[in-house]
């Protein structure tokens, strides 16, 4: 029974959009849990030694682009499989 | 410093506006439409509908994510008001070919050329009668929007240096636009390359002023829904690619020596660059990646950006045909949204040209390190 529900699903591509829409929202999750650990010790740094705010300021600018390049990579995969594999474009 | 507030709060208005308007049309023709059907019901169910009420959301959006031929402005009921752009194309067997796209504009054949059904840009048919691209060095949507913005960044940038001929800049703070270009500029000159590059930055700075200046009023044009912006200019992944190609060759024509030897002879045991080079490749491959993660950042923060604005504007017209209670609340949540995205947006266009040019200036300056 489980397996003709399966087959089912696999044969009818369901599963491929499934994918795709978890890979998005895996590669969303990724990157809020990463910028929140820069956005809590960078604050916690600042409020150590406030006088080097400027500084801290700058690098975690850098490295939240940094991550944030890292999930758009994902977003991209994900935007690509959609509109290769599922849809037809002009 | 008041008068750019207006600006503002007019830039903004216009947006509300532009989404009231959006709401309005729609509530329109889903009136006609109900006027016609003769049914005075709030309810019109999407099966008792014979034509096609919805909207095709996903060619709205590649509509306006791609390149066009011709600059499409609105469409006033049936008609499409469009600019049409000169084509210039070079055939192998026919030579030069320049014509407007309003003569290939809606399948038509023009002097062997036509739209490909594909891939949407002009094809010819060889003589073995397949599909074959000719050089294409026409005046594409994206090619005018950057010509558009090219020449009010040089006006820009000229009208402020007018200011700085004729005042004397140690003693006489700037007044009108260089009063808002020198902090701009500043920022990126002692802030950004002082700050990695060391002491020879001032040969570095106008490149990273200019991409800076470059990237922000492309984003920023990007943002704006009506003619000379909205074209999706550093959302489109050809422009990015070649402005990481110009941090690439900056990086690398201007590294020292002390550069290049840490790249093939860096200073670890000889088994990791002798037999098989392992770590010269692997420095290798990360002075490619570079710049490629450059230009995907840039590309995919400003894609996304676009693409969620219009979805936002299309959610109103997808629950056009749904009950009315359902409609008004969707586009109260559209519009409330919608201008929240656009702020927002600013903000994505202001950082990820500073990041693109930080970044940039963060791998000259590691490019430019002497002898420890």
């Amino acid at each position: 029974m489980l397996l003709t529900i399966l087959l089912q699903a696999v044969a009818s591509e369901a599963l491929g959009k499934v994918g795709i829409a978890l890979g998005a929202a895996i590669a969303a999750i990724a990157a809020g849990y990463g910028i929140g650990k820069i956005g809590s010790t960078a604050t916690e740094s600042i409020a150590r030694q406030p006088e080097a705010s400027g500084n801290i300021r700058s690098s975690m600018i850098i490295v939240a682009a940094m991550i944030e390049g890292a999930a758009l990579f994902a977003i991209i995969v994900c935007l690509l499989a959609l509109f290769v594999y599922f849809t037809v474009i002009m | 410093m008041k008068w750019w507030k207006y600006i503002a709060v007019l830039v903004m208005a216009v947006t509300v506006w532009t989404h009231v308007r959006a709401e309005e049309a729609v509530a329109d023709s889903v009136a006609t439409e109900q006027a016609a059907d003769g049914v005075v019901t709030e309810d019109v169910v999407a099966d008792t509908d014979t034509t096609e009420q919805g909207l095709d959301v996903q060619e709205v959006i590649f509509g306006h994510m791609s390149d066009a031929y011709e600059w499409h402005i609105t469409n006033i009921g049936d008609k499409s008001i469009s600019i049409p752009l000169p084509v210039i194309v070079r055939s192998k067997t026919s030579g030069w070919h320049v014509f407007s796209s309003a003569k290939v504009e809606h399948g038509e054949q023009y002097e062997g050329f036509y739209v490909s059904q594909d891939s949407g840009k002009i094809v010819e048919r060889n003589a073995a009668g397949e599909e074959i691209r000719p050089l294409d060095l026409s005046i594409t949507k994206n090619v005018l929007a950057m010509m558009i913005s090219s020449a009010l960044l040089i006006f820009l940038i000229l009208w402020t240096a007018r200011w700085y001929r004729r005042h004397d800049a140690v003693n006489e703070a700037p007044k009108g636009l260089a009063a808002f270009m020198e902090p701009i500029i500043m920022m990126i000159d002692t802030g950004v390359a002082k700050d990695s590059i060391g002491e020879d930055y001032q040969k570095f700075s106008p490149y990273l002023c200019t991409v800076f200046l470059w990237i922000l009023l492309n984003n920023l044009l990007g943002i704006v829904p009506f003619f000379p912006g909205g074209a999706n200019v550093t959302g489109n992944i050809a422009v990015t690619c070649v402005l990481g190609f110009f941090t690439f060759f900056m990086i690398n024509l201007f590294g020292t020596k002390h550069y290049f030897k840490d790249i093939f002879w860096p200073d670890v045991p000889l088994m990791l660059k002798f037999p098989f080079p392992l770590l010269p490749i692997i420095e290798v491959f990360s002075t490619l990646m570079k710049p490629l993660t450059l230009m995907i950042r840039l590309f995919a923060n400003m894609l996304a950006g676009h693409i969620i604005a219009i979805s936002l504007v299309c959610i109103i017209f997808v629950f056009a045909k749904y009950n009315a209670v359902l409609f008004g609340s969707m586009t109260v949540v559209s519009v409330l949204f919608g201008v929240f995205m656009d702020l927002l947006e600013v903000l994505v266009a202001f950082l990820q040209a500073y990041v693109f040019t930080i970044l940039s200036a963060v791998f000259i300056g590691m490019a430019r390190q002497k002898e420890a």
